[in-house]
């Protein structure tokens, strides 16, 4: 392989001229994620479903994802890509770790993964975009930070909260009126199933708890004691507490008008 | 021109050996021992920032006694080709076994090769395996052999005397607490017999747990914890040492 490279690179499936397409690549997408900041830490969610069309490709994907001790990854976008791209950022934090023997600041990783969502430019033009949300708890400063990306590799801190894929837009609605300086861990952990929840109610793309199934929204809590992800029955039992009141409220907690 | 003096390739070698072996002598001697709940790693390192022991992937742990710059460059490489693998292949690809032969094929090429001196350096390679088992120690010697150890491995200046007390010594299934203070009394033994006292700030201590809840298996032991294993006589008070060292990863569970 290595002498492939060296000596005839474009045969190597990498390096491969990507034909012309017509239309969008049909592969399997992911949708909603969320992040919420709250004193002490940062939660990261995400629905369980990724499309590929109008079809369902997956009703239990799981899309955050550790990206190290004390950071994690949510990915909105082109699954596979997202995927692998999560498995290199990984690598390269915990490598960095190893050699240098200290973990990389947050910003560093910030950068790091902007990068990356940089590199896949082209593919992204191609409709192969891939969009994750970055949260992390920064040791130095004490607290949960959450960054946002587009396509191009932009990034940009997000406070309080923040929300990408294609359900992101009615997430973001349902936590700008829930969010709240003062949330604690557990109000944290609802205010992000309810958000997913108003964005699978809007969204077709985005799944919502599947009681049937048993799938939940996985929600995951970064705080100094580190990165944890919460066990099936914590998630299903916020899930379903939601979903008891959404019986009498369907379009969940109600805002003051003034 | 001047005609070279014929060295026979023994003489040679032998040279060669002995050059390096000096090397090894002149640097602190460190210890690698099985415990009951996975290998330990102790060693006298006065530097807090340049570590003898680290951490080359999830069950795998490096030590090296000899010249830093040169076991540094070592270390680098290892954990270059375990990530390599691991992205590559799967996490669980990655072996103790391959990488230990991966550095015998460096020690021995450098070892041989005329053009460079040899590397002044001796490594120890472990792994953790889900059972006491399943432990794997590897010994690299300078010239590229390797030596499969099993129990405790000395190596650096004072190596031979240390191993031969650690084997008349080592029993299988000894509590962190235990292994650390046989290791401490090997350590402090003089060549000719005498103890010295080698206080815990100028000890560097790395475990390989098996029993941590993560993926990553590797941990230093510091400071505080340092001090209560290494005062711990009683079973009792090891045990809370370790609860206590367990203490800041989540969901712990001393599974004893």
């Amino acid at each position: 392989m290595d002498f492939l490279s060296e000596h005839q690179p474009e045969t190597l499936p990498g390096n491969r001229q990507l034909p012309p397409t017509q239309g969008v690549i049909e592969a399997p997408h992911g949708t909603t994620i969320v992040g919420v900041t709250f004193p002490g830490g940062v939660v990261l969610a995400g629905d369980r479903r990724a499309t590929m069309g109008n079809v369902i490709a997956q009703r239990d994907i799981e899309k955050v994802f550790p990206a190290d001790e004390y950071s994690a990854v949510g990915i909105a976008g082109t699954a596979g890509l997202a995927v692998e791209m999560v498995k290199l950022f990984q690598l390269e934090l915990e490598h960095f770790e190893k050699v240098e023997g200290a973990q990389l600041s947050l910003e560093g990783k910030a950068n790091r993964l902007s990068t990356m969502i940089r590199s896949n430019l082209g593919m992204a033009m191609q409709g192969l975009a891939v969009v994750p949300l970055f949260a992390g708890y920064d040791v130095d400063r004490e607290r949960g930070r959450i960054f946002s990306y587009d396509v191009t590799g932009g990034r940009s801190e997000e406070h309080g909260f923040a929300a990408t894929g294609s359900g992101s837009i009615f997430a973001r609605g349902a936590m700008k009126k829930l969010f709240r300086d003062d949330l604690t861990e557990a109000d944290a952990t609802t205010l992000v199933v309810q958000a997913l929840y108003d964005a699978a109610d809007d969204d077709s793309a985005t799944g919502g708890p599947d009681v049937a199934r048993r799938i939940y929204p996985i929600v995951t809590v970064i705080t100094e004691d580190g990165f944890r992800r919460l066990t099936e029955e914590e998630s299903s039992e916020i899930a379903r507490s939601i979903l008891e009141r959404r019986l009498e409220q369907p379009d969940g907690p109600r805002a003051a008008l003034l | 021109m001047s005609t070279p003096f014929y060295v026979s390739p023994q003489q040679a070698m032998t040279d060669r050996a002995e050059f390096a072996r000096k090397g090894i002598a002149r640097g602190r001697s460190l210890v690698v021992l099985q415990y009951a709940d996975g290998i330990v790693f102790i060693g006298e390192n006065p530097s807090r920032a340049l570590h003898k022991f680290s951490e080359i992937y999830d069950r795998i742990g490096f030590a090296a006694a000899g010249k830093y710059n040169e076991y540094e460059n070592l270390r680098i490489a290892g954990v270059r080709y375990a990530d390599l693998r691991g992205y590559t292949y799967d996490r669980d690809d990655v072996t103790a076994r391959g990488l230990a032969n991966v550095y015998a094929q460096t020690l021995g090429m450098i070892f041989s090769s005329a053009a460079e001196k040899p590397y002044e350096v001796e490594l120890v390679v472990a792994e953790v395996g889900e059972t006491p088992e399943g432990d794997q120690i590897y010994r690299l010697p300078h010239d590229g052999s390797i030596v499969d150890e099993h129990g405790s491995v000395a190596v650096g200046g004072n190596a031979e005397q240390i191993s031969s007390y650690l084997d008349q010594r080592h029993q299988d299934g000894m509590s962190l607490a235990e292994a650390l203070k046989l290791a401490v009394q090997a350590l402090s033994r003089d060549t000719n017999g005498t103890q010295r006292e080698i206080p815990a700030e100028r000890l560097e201590v790395a475990v390989l747990d098996r029993t941590r809840p993560q993926v990553r298996k590797f941990r230093r032991i510091t400071g505080r914890q340092l001090a209560r294993l290494l005062e711990a006589d009683g079973a009792a008070t090891a045990a809370e040492a370790e609860a206590d060292a367990e203490a800041d990863a989540e969901g712990s569970g001393d599974e004893e």
